[in-house]
């Protein structure tokens, strides 16, 4: 289980850019804790195995009787959320409640937020009283940002998703469900397939991945879903489902919108289904003790096939009763730097 | 009044002259350049040792939003901050709110600048009604009420064919069309430059071919029409070939570029920094590089602000919903300046840039210092240094990626029709 052995990159593979100053002047303390969680990137590799550790923890205890820690008794997380969620939003009320904070779920619609007052103006309402933790999510990239830039200073922000930019803790929690199953990353071979062009999670997952030293990250899609000199992230790209799934130990299937189709990049379900579809038969081209993972919601018959959602080599459900240990790892994480 | 700025070093790109001499101001004009007609009795004197005297600037392209957004800037702010910049003429694109569709607009502005700090306005009408990309606008009476050319600003054509109907009537009248190389649905709903920036903060691109294809049927129909075309607002390494390959057929066409364009690259919107939203955005370092290149060649033959002044909640949001533009009046001159240190072009060539090379674009009679010449022009100080500071700017938009950086010169007086409009307060002097 443990990772601490470093092996460079396996020949070839395309290492991450030197990570810039600025992602974690925001997010991180002077001396280096985590005072926000809003992108994987530039994040450090100790830093990551950190959260896993702790998360590990949780882990253990929410498999006991009595889950529910006083760690962050008295403090107040406001979920706030312009975009629909089912999963992420519940996981991140369970995280806080069983670390015994209170939890304010605000769900605003896009459309009135437009309507009245301004993104800021809802952030200074609600810091007025007295919260201490802001779990956001936002359909346009760099909100994240845009708020822990904003808040006032003792708040943490915690980023559940912006437009396509990031989705830390769901990377955090795919990270999590892997090592727990295949344990040293530097072997691993991990193919992302689908939307990559219009995914956050891709894009946290890739970082994540080559943070932790993942011995190959692929990206399976077709080029009218493959965001420009997507290699630059750090990743192989493949076209071709089949060349693409070959002996990997992980592959991550992402979530297809059905919008997709009305802005021409793609013909249809059916074509995309025939070509990207995660199917029995294709998953014999992978490593027989391959995971199968999706962040969900999973669109049966689109991108996956029900027998391999449902399958033996699937984690899907895991990833989601791990998304509550992770998230409470970062929960404590960032309210214990600003105690600090 | 008459004025003697004596032993200064008179710089004027428009006949590559370039010595120490004397300035003599009649009224309005210039009187002479160089030596000191017999006779002149200069009724004030003006010691220029150690300064530099060139022909105020004209910018292509500054937005003052008046009338329609007087909550950003107004035209009194704004041309203050531009005589500050050195900056003597300035030219309104058409979309103000009402669009410059009609000689209204145009007197209504006209109006107004003649209450401010003296710097010359002009407007560009707009090429079709209300800028709908329909109907023609009415351009004959545009022209007859001072337009100095015609464009649709950054608002869509309905198609190739009004574009083409549009540029062939323009030419009836020898109006310049003014058109930016932009295809709008390539664009889509993309707030930055494509590439591997834009991927990694996940914001939706623009590709470069949003540039290149337009600018591609633009070179088609300038081709077939032969009406006279000017490129705004250059933002590719491409466009800027393609544009040198156009002029070297000698197709009648010229071209821009924002000054900001040659300094910044997609880097600088990281993360997430609304001051690097600019449309056309940001582009690659090659791109940078290229744009350099071709304003050295003279193939863009003019720099410009492209000056867009907002209000502080305008790029107060997540990237992609902030108003893009700069506030870039005060920064037009010292970025030109900058390009001759960085050793990409001479002294002359910087200036002709923003002087006789806007001038000849739009037919300007001033951006020269001749005998003759209207007296507008810039007193600097080549000696001093200033840093770009929040504390001293004058216009309303204080959205600038410019604050914090230093540069050496600066403005010392501005003058406009032999008046000075703006002259730099000296330590323990402020105005």
């Amino acid at each position: 289980m443990s990772d601490t052995v470093v092996t460079p990159a396996l020949a070839g593979a395309t290492r991450l850019p030197e990570p810039g100053p600025l992602p974690n002047r925001l997010q991180l303390t002077d001396d280096g804790q985590l005072r926000h969680l809003l992108t994987i990137e530039g994040l450090n590799r100790d830093l990551l195995i950190e959260i896993l550790d702790t998360a590990e923890s949780f882990a253990n205890m929410n498999e006991k009787a009595v889950k529910k820690v006083p760690l962050l008794r008295g403090k107040t997380i406001v979920n706030l959320f312009f975009e629909a969620s089912t999963r992420t939003r519940t996981t991140f009320e369970l995280a806080a409640k069983r670390l015994s904070a209170d939890v304010l779920n605000i769900n605003i619609s896009t459309s009135s937020a437009v309507k009245g007052e301004s993104l800021l103006d809802t952030l200074r309402n609600l810091e007025a009283m007295n919260v201490d933790m802001f779990v956001v999510r936002h359909e346009e990239s760099g909100t994240a940002h845009f708020i822990a830039r904003h808040a006032a200073p003792g708040i943490s922000v915690l980023n559940a998703g912006d437009g396509r930019h990031a989705h830390p803790t769901q990377a955090l929690l795919d990270m999590f469900t892997i090592r727990r199953h295949k344990g040293d990353f530097t072997k691993l071979k991990v193919a992302i397939v689908g939307d990559i062009l219009h995914s956050r999670v891709a894009r946290s997952q890739i970082h994540a991945l080559n943070i932790l030293q993942t011995g190959e990250v692929r990206v399976v899609a077709p080029c009218s879903l493959l965001p420009a000199d997507v290699d630059q992230l750090g990743v192989h790209v493949y076209n071709d489902l089949d060349a693409g799934l070959k002996d990997v130990d992980v592959i991550i299937m992402l979530r297809l919108q059905r919008e997709r189709m009305e802005h021409a990049h793609l013909p249809s379900e059916h074509e995309y289904y025939q070509l990207f579809g995660l199917t029995s038969r294709r998953l014999q081209l992978a490593h027989p003790t391959c995971l199968v993972m999706h962040p969900g919601p999973a669109n049966r018959g689109v991108e996956i096939e029900s027998a391999v959602a449902d399958g033996p080599h699937s984690v899907i459900l895991q990833q989601v009763t791990y998304g509550i240990s992770v998230r409470q790892a970062v929960m404590s994480m960032v309210m214990g730097a600003h105690q600090s | 009044m008459s004025v003697l700025i004596e032993n200064v070093r008179i710089i004027d790109p428009a006949d590559d002259y370039d010595e120490v001499g004397a300035l003599c101001l009649q009224g309005a004009e210039i009187l002479a350049r160089g030596q000191v007609p017999d006779g002149f009795e200069p009724r004030r004197r003006i010691d220029g040792t150690g300064l530099w005297v060139f022909p105020g600037l004209i910018d292509l392209s500054a937005r003052m939003r008046e009338p329609g957004e007087e909550h950003k800037a107004t035209i009194a702010s704004e041309t203050l901050a531009a005589a500050r910049g050195g900056i003597t003429s300035v030219v309104i694109p058409p979309d103000t709110d009402p669009p410059i569709d009609s000689p209204a607009e145009i007197e209504l502005i006209a109006r107004r600048a003649r209450q401010a700090c003296g710097v010359r306005v002009y407007t560009l009408g707009a090429l079709t009604q209300r800028l709908e990309g329909q109907q023609l606008a009415e351009m004959a009476a545009l022209q007859q009420a001072g337009a100095r050319g015609v464009s649709n600003a950054h608002k869509p054509l309905s198609s190739l064919l009004v574009l083409r109907r549009a540029l062939e009537y323009a030419t009836t009248f020898g109006l310049t069309t003014v058109l930016p190389a932009q295809d709008l649905s390539l664009t889509g709903s993309g707030c930055m430059h494509e590439g591997a920036v834009s991927t990694r903060l996940g914001l939706s691109g623009i590709p470069e071919a949003a540039e290149t294809a337009a600018l591609g049927a633009i070179l088609a129909l300038v081709e077939q029409t032969g009406a006279r075309v000017h490129v705004a607002r250059l933002s590719t390494r491409r466009g800027a070939e393609m544009i040198a390959k156009a002029r070297a057929e000698g197709l009648p066409i010229s071209a821009d570029v924002a000054a900001h364009q040659l300094f910044l690259t997609e880097v600088d919107v990281a993360e997430f920094d609304p001051n690097g939203h600019v449309i056309p955005p940001l582009r690659a370092q090659r791109d940078r590089d290229g744009l350099r290149e071709a304003v050295a060649r003279g193939d863009i033959s003019a720099i410009c602000s492209d000056h867009q002044p907002h209000e502080a909640d305008a790029k107060l949001g997540p990237f992609a919903s902030t108003e893009p533009g700069i506030s870039a009046l005060e920064t037009l001159l010292p970025l030109t300046l900058r390009l001759v240190e960085d050793g990409l072009l001479s002294l002359g060539d910087a200036l002709a840039r923003v002087t006789s090379g806007p001038a000849e674009i739009l037919g300007f009679e001033q951006g020269r210092l001749g005998a003759g010449a209207r007296a507008d022009f810039v007193l600097y100080d080549p000696a001093a240094l200033q840093e770009v500071r929040q504390l001293d700017w004058l216009s309303s938009g204080r959205n600038s990626p410019f604050f914090g950086w230093t540069f050496s010169g600066q403005v010392r007086e501005t003058w406009v029709a032999g008046r000075p409009a703006w002259t730099q307060p000296t330590k323990g002097n402020t105005e």
